[in-house]
């Protein structure tokens, strides 16, 4: 299929529908799709999230065990996040090694939850300088139906939040819960034909000409940002996403802490 | 590395670096340096160092990724191995594909990737030397590198971070603001205003993020000011030279040759004395680098665009 000409097509429908004040889909310009969160997908792994918004479906992984620290860093523990889009989700996803785009997605993610200091980096030190506890969040998606963004985040944070250090298996003492701070929570909106949408579907990705993603933490003060598409945006739209996002995130993280 | 300082603001409002809280560091820009690139600029920012070249329009390798209706913009973003204190591995790694992401969207707006369909834009960073803001003295010195390789635009791209550090707000991070500061919020700027990147991590307030970037902003602004004066010093230099080259005849015979052009772009200003108003521009360049086509385009979107400066000055030919 010729991705480009649908996308013309495309783009004009949905642009005609934001200025009528539509969507695609019938939401709301800033009304987020349903989310639902199942923990403890895998028993494997010492924590992982299977989350839905909407028809994005996205398993979050957490693996944790000792290794060394970083030299610059002795005494905190490591987190690295990586992303998977693996062919099944998606007919434009590709095997082989990660993308750009999922290096992208993972590395929000891990911004999101790095920055906001969602994980106590200081109490995973075992030894200073010799042994520390690593966090590796792997985030595999199974059905890519746009905003893998915010459901990475989600998920990410849903899996860590139920995740246990596996002290007994390295002879370390008991288990115990991950020292959680902080719920970070991203909000994705995109810009078609200056109609700001968030929680955009992949149609409205494709046909998007720039996205914008910010992470909120508890306090509601920004932990991270990224611009993404070859579009631009002016301050006002800027300022105007960031207020926006910064209730919903609100929101977001209230339905989350029911779930 | 250093050790984390004490306070990084001084009671008199300066920097650890003597800089006021608002000041970027001082920008060196050398445009045209490198022979086999079609466009190429060296550009010092503070303690960076970085090298840019641009190629093309030209075919696309591998064929699969031409697009039929535009150019693609293809941006490499890559550190040399000494450039940082511990040795970097050499080759693409995570964080050098995603800022190469971001830089290429920052850019591709801009260019008039639709004159050249099927063909590919290359953009090569090189970081010779890094020290915090390579990203963004890149993207300053791609755009310049852009101008210099004649590709049509529809204005430059200047890039500047804002961050944090002791609760405040400052322009343009150094080493260890970055390294320990509170925040780093790197944003790329069109001509008109325009937020083309933008990332941010750490830890900001609404109001911060509000505050930051108008700070940014008015350091893009500056930058801007430097790029436009580097391209037009290049282009008078790069005319001095061919005037004290050619013999007089040939000279005359350029000026009064395109006089008689009745597209006022096309009018050289070619004298002994260069004007130094910054209107002046060398005729070969553009012949040489720039499509027909282009000229229509440049008069209407962008006049101020100092790579493609329109000649006002007809009384100071030769005769």
């Amino acid at each position: 299929m010729n991705k480009e000409i649908v996308s013309i097509i495309q783009k004009d429908h949905l642009y005609h529908l934001m200025l009528k004040g539509e969507r695609a889909d019938g939401r709301a310009f800033d009304e987020f799709r349903d989310i639902s969160i199942q923990t403890d997908y895998i028993d494997k792994a010492e924590g992982s999230a299977k989350v839905e918004l909407g028809n994005t479906k996205v398993i979050v992984g957490v693996k944790i065990m000792p290794g060394t620290p970083f030299p610059d860093t002795p005494d905190s523990g490591v987190i690295i996040t990586s992303a998977e889009l693996i062919p099944l989700a998606s007919p434009e996803f590709e095997s082989g090694p990660p993308r750009e785009n999922a290096i992208e997605v993972a590395r929000v993610t891990d911004r999101g939850i790095r920055e906001s200091g969602a994980i106590d980096l200081k109490k995973l030190c075992v030894v200073e300088g010799e042994k520390v506890w690593m966090v590796f969040i792997d985030i595999h998606v199974l059905d890519d139906c746009g905003n893998l963004m915010n459901v990475s985040a989600l998920g990410a944070i849903a899996a860590l939040l139920t995740a246990k250090m596996p002290k007994e298996r390295f002879g370390l003492g008991e288990d115990v819960p991950l020292p959680i701070r902080d719920i970070p929570v991203s909000i994705t909106a995109v810009d078609i034909g200056g109609g700001i949408l968030f929680d955009p579907t992949i149609e409205e990705e494709n046909v998007a000409e720039c996205k914008l993603t910010v992470i909120f933490n508890q306090e509601g003060a920004i932990s991270g940002m990224q611009k993404s598409g070859n579009g631009s945006l002016t301050s006002d739209q800027l300022n105007n996403i960031v207020e926006i996002s910064c209730k919903k995130a609100q929101e977001i993280r209230k339905k989350f802490l029911e779930i | 590395m250093s050790e984390k300082p004490e306070k990084f603001i001084d009671e008199n409002g300066l920097r650890l670096d003597g800089r006021k809280i608002d000041q970027i560091r001082d920008i060196k820009i050398e445009i045209g340096i490198l022979n086999r690139a079609d466009g190429s600029c060296y550009l010092e920012f503070g303690n960076n160092k970085i090298m840019a070249a641009v190629y093309g329009p030209r075919e696309v390798h591998p064929r699969h990724q031409q697009k039929a209706t535009k150019a693609i913009v293809r941006y490499k973003y890559n550190m040399a191995s000494f450039s940082v204190e511990d040795r970097k591995r050499p080759g693409p790694d995570r964080r050098s594909i995603e800022v190469s992401k971001v830089s290429r969207e920052a850019f591709e707006k801009e260019i008039f990737t639709e004159l050249y369909p099927k063909s590919a834009i290359d953009i090569f960073i090189e970081i010779l030397q890094a020290d915090a803001g390579t990203r963004t003295a890149a993207i300053n010195a791609a755009s310049l590198a852009l101008a210099d390789a004649g590709i049509p635009m529809r204005g430059l791209i200047s890039s500047c971070a804002v961050g944090k550090v002791d609760d405040t707000l400052i322009l343009d991070l150094n080493k260890d603001e970055d390294n320990y500061g509170q925040a780093d919020m790197p944003i790329a700027m069109s001509t008109d205003g325009k937020i083309t990147l933008l990332q941010m991590d750490g830890h900001l307030t609404q109001e911060e993020f509000k505050k930051g970037l108008e700070m940014a902003q008015q350091g893009c602004r500056e930058i801007y000011e430097l790029q436009r004066k580097a391209l037009i010093d290049h282009y008078n230099n790069t005319q001095k030279e061919i005037i004290q080259d050619a013999p007089v005849e040939s000279v005359k015979d350029i000026s009064t040759e395109s006089a008689t052009e009745e597209d006022p772009i096309e009018d050289p200003v070619i004298s002994d004395d260069v004007p130094d108003n910054g209107n002046t521009v060398n005729d070969d360049e553009i012949k040489e680098d720039i499509p027909d086509e282009k000229e229509e385009v440049i008069l209407d979107e962008d006049e101020d665009n100092p790579a493609i400066v329109s000649d006002e000055t007809e009384d100071d030919t030769l005769e």
